[in-house]
């Protein structure tokens, strides 16, 4: 082949992967640009589907359903306590995998992707047999036991990731100046583990206000916001779920924007770029 | 019973002891730098009782015996794997001794934490804490052990200022060089004023200038703090240029335990020659014994030596040792009260300061002669027939050993 009709090629070949990367983006995005869009609709019926005209009505008063506004309310109360929870028990076991060895160390590590591989449906079931075995009646507690169950493969998974690479001698300089392992965890480990940490608690703080499945199999009488918006389908779909998805999505992309701009900060002060090259 | 301990014993026969047997010996005093010059034989900082550190089926430390006394700088030398980082982390406490005890100032500190031990480490790769500008590195030390506010404020600026690092107390460690680094785990580890400081090869990471910097920097400092030092190093330059004593170790065992001049000038054993400064090693049998001198025969002639060890009786096979800057070429006999043996020039090499002399001896065994290029001797060239001799008190006599069997071209090279 001439080399011009190889650049031709090589040409082609990259106009076609913009265009399929360009592609790839309205497709992920075009739902969540209609969701914001919509939330300023004035619907014509009670359903918020069709375009009629553009209105505030909905941000003016986005808590005009209360049953829509306790759901909310009742899935912050439990992503914040899944968060917390998962957070803790899967750094802890992520710590524990990357930083001893033990027996059974191989199994834990292909164990612990199983509920991100297993599907939702038989996670749900498998539960919710489980605690009408034990005869708990379902609700918040049981939410928070499914919710955290499979977070805490995320954030174990996450945070082995992130910290592969942690010097533990740091641990050992912090015993041998006389520090105790609370403090030598709170003040060294813990501040070098931050990041990867703060991103698997936001992961599972999207992860919960997020999952439908798992938590309507083993929510009882309980609604939380997805569930809300499902039962709400039947009789009606009010602009204020927009309002609310809309709110959320920008809170969270505010998040991963403080998160990625601290990491970045806090990388540069760690490689020591931030007042020019070290001198001799 | 190992040789060593034999030897250990036999050496140290004629100087008086300490209450452990190895305890700093009278002439480390006489050695000892001005900041050591407090050193009390009889109060050890550091006991070593007969500690094993096995690790599965592998034994990394086999029953090591020693004791270093307050103010010392004591180095542990010997080649990678030879146990000197477990002993050093058997003293920090990161591991228990399988067998043995240690004490610090005369308590068992075995079964101790290491944040609960008076001494502190200087780390491999120093270990600062990348999060911490160098002040809060070096503060760190004080404020676990609830050192008061005005204490720390005294002594943290007081040992950024002995390690030289008073205008770096805002930097992070990674917006220093690697000597500054250095500094900063010094300064980390000595602001609690330990019992003692433990260094992993802590200039293996620098440059070959700035180590030797750092070496005059470690000893200054050391002076300074009057602090025990325990050092480990592979490079037996830097052992013999620092120490008040080694202990030269291999295989997890303690070959020696002596001043620079005593194991250079004295080894124990094959190996503590070989591995430090360069020597002869030459096959030799035992014929006689008069005392601290053994007559042997060794390239082909009747010879004397020091002997290094009790176990060399008539008939022994022993290995004779003699450091190639002790040997002088002559073309005449070197008269009767000398050693030496004629030998044919094989190669010259001008290597600076000195020329190296290779000979064979009669018996085609290579000798290898430091000599001065300013010698007056006719031009050399590879052929002439001349004497190398030496004094019968820079010949050693050493035990054989099955471990490190002798070749014709056993000359152990420097670095
Ligand atoms: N935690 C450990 N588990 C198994 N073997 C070890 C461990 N630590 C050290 N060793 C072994 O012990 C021997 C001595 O190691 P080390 O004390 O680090 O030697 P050095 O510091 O003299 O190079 C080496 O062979 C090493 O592989
Ligand atoms: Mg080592």
């Amino acid at each position: 082949m001439s080399a011009a009709g190889s650049g031709l090629v090589r040409r082609i070949g990259r106009i076609s992967l913009i265009a399929w990367a360009v592609f790839g983006f309205v497709f992920l995005f075009t739902p969540i640009v209609v969701t914001v869009i919509y939330s300023f609709n004035e619907p014509a019926g009670k359903y918020n589907y069709v375009w009629n005209r553009f209105s505030l009505a909905a941000w003016q008063d986005p808590f005009k359903y209360s049953e829509l506004t306790d759901a909310l309310i009742f899935s912050l109360k439990v992503a914040f306590v899944v968060t917390l929870l998962a957070t803790i028990l899967g750094t802890l076991m992520g710590m524990a995998m990357v930083k001893y060895r033990f027996r059974a160390k191989g199994l834990l590590g292909a164990v612990i992707v199983l509920p991100l591989t297993m599907p939702e449906v038989v996670m749900g079931f498998s539960l919710l047999t489980l605690f009408v075995t034990l005869n708990w009646s379902r609700g918040f507690l049981t939410i928070v036991i499914a919710q955290v169950m499979f977070s805490v493969s995320y954030v174990a998974t996450t945070v082995r990731a992130r910290i592969r690479g942690f010097d533990w001698r740091l641990e050992e300089a912090a015993a041998d100046l006389g520090a105790g392992p609370l403090r030598t965890f709170g003040r060294i480990t813990l501040p070098l583990i931050a990041p990867g940490v703060v991103a698997a608690a936001m992961l599972t703080f999207a992860l919960s206000l997020d999952d439908f499945i798992i938590t309507y199999l083993n929510s009882g009488l309980e609604n939380t916001f997805p569930i809300e918006i499902w039962n709400l389908k039947r009789s009606r779909v009010p602009a204020q779920i927009n309002v609310f998805s809309t709110s959320l999505l920008v809170i969270s992309v505010l998040m991963a924007l403080l998160v990625i701009w601290q990491g970045r900060r806090r990388q540069r002060s760690l490689d020591g770029a931030a007042s020019g090259p070290a001198p001799a | 019973m190992p040789v060593h301990r034999l030897v250990e014993g036999f050496t140290r026969g004629e100087k008086p002891e300490g209450p452990e047997g190895n305890v700093v010996t009278q002439s480390t005093m006489s050695q000892s730098t001005p900041g050591a010059s407090g050193l009390d034989p009889q109060q050890p900082v550091i006991e070593i009782d007969h500690v094993t550190k096995s690790f599965g089926e592998f034994v990394a430390v086999d029953d090591a015996h020693f004791s270093i006394g307050q103010g010392e700088f004591f180095s542990m030398l010997g080649p990678s794997g030879c146990g000197k980082t477990t002993t050093l982390r058997m003293i920090a406490g990161f591991e228990q001794p399988t067998s043995g005890a240690i004490r610090l100032d005369g308590v068992d500190v075995s079964r101790v934490p290491p944040n609960k031990r008076d001494v502190n480490t200087v780390f491999q790769q120093y270990a600062l804490f990348p999060h911490m500008n160098v002040y809060d590195n070096v503060a760190f030390g004080p404020r676990s052990r609830k050192a008061t506010k005005d204490e720390i404020a005294r002594r943290v600026p007081e040992l950024l200022d002995i390690v030289r690092l008073g205008d770096f107390a805002a930097r992070r460690p990674a917006q220093l060089s690697g000597g500054q680094q250095q500094r900063v785990a010094l300064a980390r580890a000595l602001v609690n004023l330990p019992k003692a400081l433990l260094l992993d090869e802590p200039l293996g990471a620098l440059d070959l200038k700035l180590r030797h910097a750092m070496q005059f920097e470690l000893k200054r400092i050391q002076r300074e703090v009057g602090i025990t030092f325990v050092y480990v190093t592979h490079d037996q330059e830097e052992a013999l240029t620092m120490s008040d004593r080694i202990a030269v170790m291999s295989e997890g065992k303690v070959e020696q335990i002596g001043t620079p001049t005593e194991i250079y000038d004295s080894p124990a054993s094959v190996f503590v020659a070989g591995f430090i400064g360069q020597a002869n090693l030459w096959p030799a049998s035992v014929t006689g014994r008069s005392g601290a001198t053994a007559d042997i025969t060794a390239l082909g002639a009747s010879l004397k030596g020091r002997c290094q060890s009790e176990n060399l009786r008539p008939g022994t096979d022993a290995v004779l040792m003699v450091r190639p800057e002790r040997i002088t070429i002559s073309t005449n006999h070197p008269g009767p009260t000398t050693q030496g043996v004629r030998g044919t020039v094989v190669d010259l090499t001008f290597q600076g300061p000195i020329v190296r002399l290779v000979l064979h001896a009669g018996d085609d065994t290579p000798i290898i002669a430091n000599i001065d290029p300013d010698h007056d001797l006719p031009m050399l060239r590879p052929g002439d027939t001349v004497w190398a001799a030496w004094d019968a008190t820079a010949a050693s006599v050493l035990p054989a050993s099955p471990d490190q069997p002798l070749t014709a071209t056993d000359v152990v090279d420097e670095g």
